[in-house]
C-alpha cells in the first residue's frame, strides 16, 4: 500500500511516541501494536519495521504476529468499509460467492483496501442476523439477502455517493474561487 | 547427585546426560524415534510435529519425548498401540498438504518424510485425510537456491538455522492454520530481503523446500559424461 503525503511522519512520530511509552520487551508486542494499530487505525510496513528496531527483534517476527491475529490490519481502512459474514448460515448459502462478488467489484482481494483508499473488503464471522443470510455490513449498515446482483446495486450506490461528493467538492471550489 | 542418569528404551539400558531429553537419549544410541521439529539445543521445544511420541512407564498417555526430560529409573517404549496410531495421524495430517511429486523433487531418497515412512511403514499415499496441496510461486531469486513452499513442512529448522546460527532473522512463520507459511516480512522474495543467502537454512531443511538450484554446468557435464 502506497502511503499518501505526510503518512510517513506521521506514522513515524506515532510509533515514536508508543514506544517512548512502552516497556521493550518481547511480550510487550503485542499492547505495542493494539496502540499503534488505535491511532493509525492500521499496522502500515513502516510502523512494523520502526517498532522491530525498538524491540530489537526480527521484523519477520512482528510480521508474523500482525499476520496471526484476526484483530490486526495490514491495509488502511477504506472510507466505505464492507465486511462479508462467513458465520456458518452466511457460509451455508453462499457468503462465499457474495464475497466473491464483493472482490471482483472493487479489484481487490479480502483484506485488502483499493489504492485511492476508498473501499476496504474483509470477512467476518457471524454479525448476529442469521435469519437474513448471507449477510454484509456497508458502512456499519446490515445488508440482507446480499446475492451477486444485490452486491451490484450496493456498490452503484456507494460510486453514486462518491461521484456526488466529487462534484459537490467541485462546484464548492469553483464558488471560492469565484469569491 | 552424579551427572548421568540410568534410564530403559526398548529394553536398553541407558546412560543419559542430565537434563538431557528423552528424544536425543535416543537418538544417540541409535534407538529411532520419528522427529521433523525437534532442535537440541532449543530451550522451549516447539514439539509441533506430534511425531515423536513414545510411552514412559508410569504416564498415563504417550508423551512428546522431545520435551521430556530423562529421570533416573525412566523406562521407555518407542512403540505401542497408542503411539502408531498418534504418529500415523499427526504423519498423515503433514502430508495432507505436502506437494508428493517426489520424483521431481531435489530431496527425493533424502527426504525424512520418506525415512520415516518407511521406518514405520506408513504409507506416503493415503486416503485418510482430504489433500489440500496449495500452489506456491517457487521463490527462486536466490543465487543458489529456491524456496519451494508446496513441499514445506513448517518445522522450523529453517528459522532456527536463520535465527541462531546466522544470526540473521529474515524469515519467520506468519499467517495461521492451513494458511500458515515461512516468509520473510512483508512476504518479499528472500534475495530482496534482509537474507544474507548463507544457505544454512537449505542445510536444515529436512525435507525438499529450501533445495540448491541445480547448476546448469553440472548437468552438461553429466550429459557429456554420458556421450563419451
Amino acid at each position: 500500500m502506497q502511503l499518501i503525503e505526510g503518512e510517513k511522519d506521521q506514522i513515524l512520530a506515532i510509533v515514536g511516541e508508543v514506544l517512548k511509552n512502552s516497556p521493550k520487551q518481547r511480550e510487550d508486542l503485542i499492547p505495542l501494536l493494539q496502540k499503534v494499530q488505535a491511532k493509525l487505525g492500521y499496522l502500515p510496513a513502516l510502523a512494523m519495521e520502526k517498532i522491530a528496531d525498538g524491540l530489537n527483534i526480527p521484523a519477520a517476527d512482528v510480521y508474523g504476529l500482525a499476520t496471526f491475529y484476526n484483530q490486526f490490519r495490514l491495509n488502511p481502512p477504506g472510507k466505505h468499509q464492507v465486511k462479508v459474514c462467513l458465520g456458518t448460515a452466511c457460509y451455508m448459502v453462499g457468503g462465499d460467492i457474495t464475497l466473491e462478488s464483493f472482490e471482483r467489484r472493487m479489484e481487490i482481494k479480502e483484506g485488502e483496501t483499493s489504492p485511492d483508499r476508498l473501499y476496504s473488503l474483509e470477512r467476518v464471522a457471524c454479525v448476529g442476523c442469521c435469519t437474513m443470510a448471507p449477510v454484509a455490513v456497508v458502512d456499519e449498515e446490515v445488508e440482507g439477502k446480499v446475492t451477486p446482483t444485490r452486491v451490484d446495486g450496493i456498490m452503484l450506490a456507494l460510486q453514486d455517493e462518491e461521484k456526488k461528493n466529487e462534484k459537490e467538492l467541485k462546484s464548492n471550489q469553483e464558488e471560492g474561487e469565484d469569491a | 547427585m552424579s551427572e548421568y542418569v540410568n534410564i530403559t528404551i526398548d529394553g536398553h539400558d541407558i546412560k543419559a546426560k542430565k537434563g538431557e531429553r528423552v528424544l536425543w537419549a535416543a537418538l544417540d544410541n541409535d534407538i529411532y524415534i520419528p522427529h521433523l521439529c525437534g532442535i537440541r539445543q532449543e530451550e522451549r521445544p516447539n514439539a509441533g510435529c506430534r511425531l515423536c511420541f513414545v510411552e514412559v512407564e508410569g504416564a498415563s498417555r504417550p508423551v512428546t519425548s522431545c520435551t521430556k526430560n530423562v529421570e533416573e529409573g525412566m523406562v521407555i517404549t518407542t512403540r505401542s498401540e497408542r503411539v502408531d496410531r498418534l504418529v500415523k495421524t499427526a504423519f498423515e495430517l503433514i502430508l495432507s498438504d505436502h506437494n508428493l511429486k517426489c520424483r521431481e523433487c531435489p530431496a527425493n531418497r533424502s527426504c525424512v518424510l520418506q525415512d520415516i515412512a518407511k521406518k514405520r511403514k506408513i504409507k506416503l499415499r493415503h486416503d485418510r485425510f482430504k489433500s489440500i496441496v496449495r500452489e506456491f510461486e517457487i521463490d527462486d531469486s536466490p543465487a543458489e537456491f529456491a524456496f519451494d513452499r508446496s513441499r514445506c513442512v513448517l518445522c522450523g529448522q529453517c528459522i532456527w538455522a536463520d535465527r541462531e546460527e546466522a544470526k540473521v532473522g529474515a524469515i519467520g512463520f506468519t499467517k495461521r492454520g492451513i494458511n500458515r507459511v515461512v516468509t520473510t516480512f512483508k512476504d518479499l522474495p528472500l534475495a530482496e530481503s534482509i537474507c544474507t543467502q548463507c544457505l544454512l537454512c537449505v542445510e536444515a531443511c529436512p525435507v525438499g523446500a529450501l533445495y540448491y538450484k541445480k547448476n546448469e554446468s553440472d548437468d552438461s557435464n553429466k550429459n557429456s559424461e554420458k556421450n563419451s
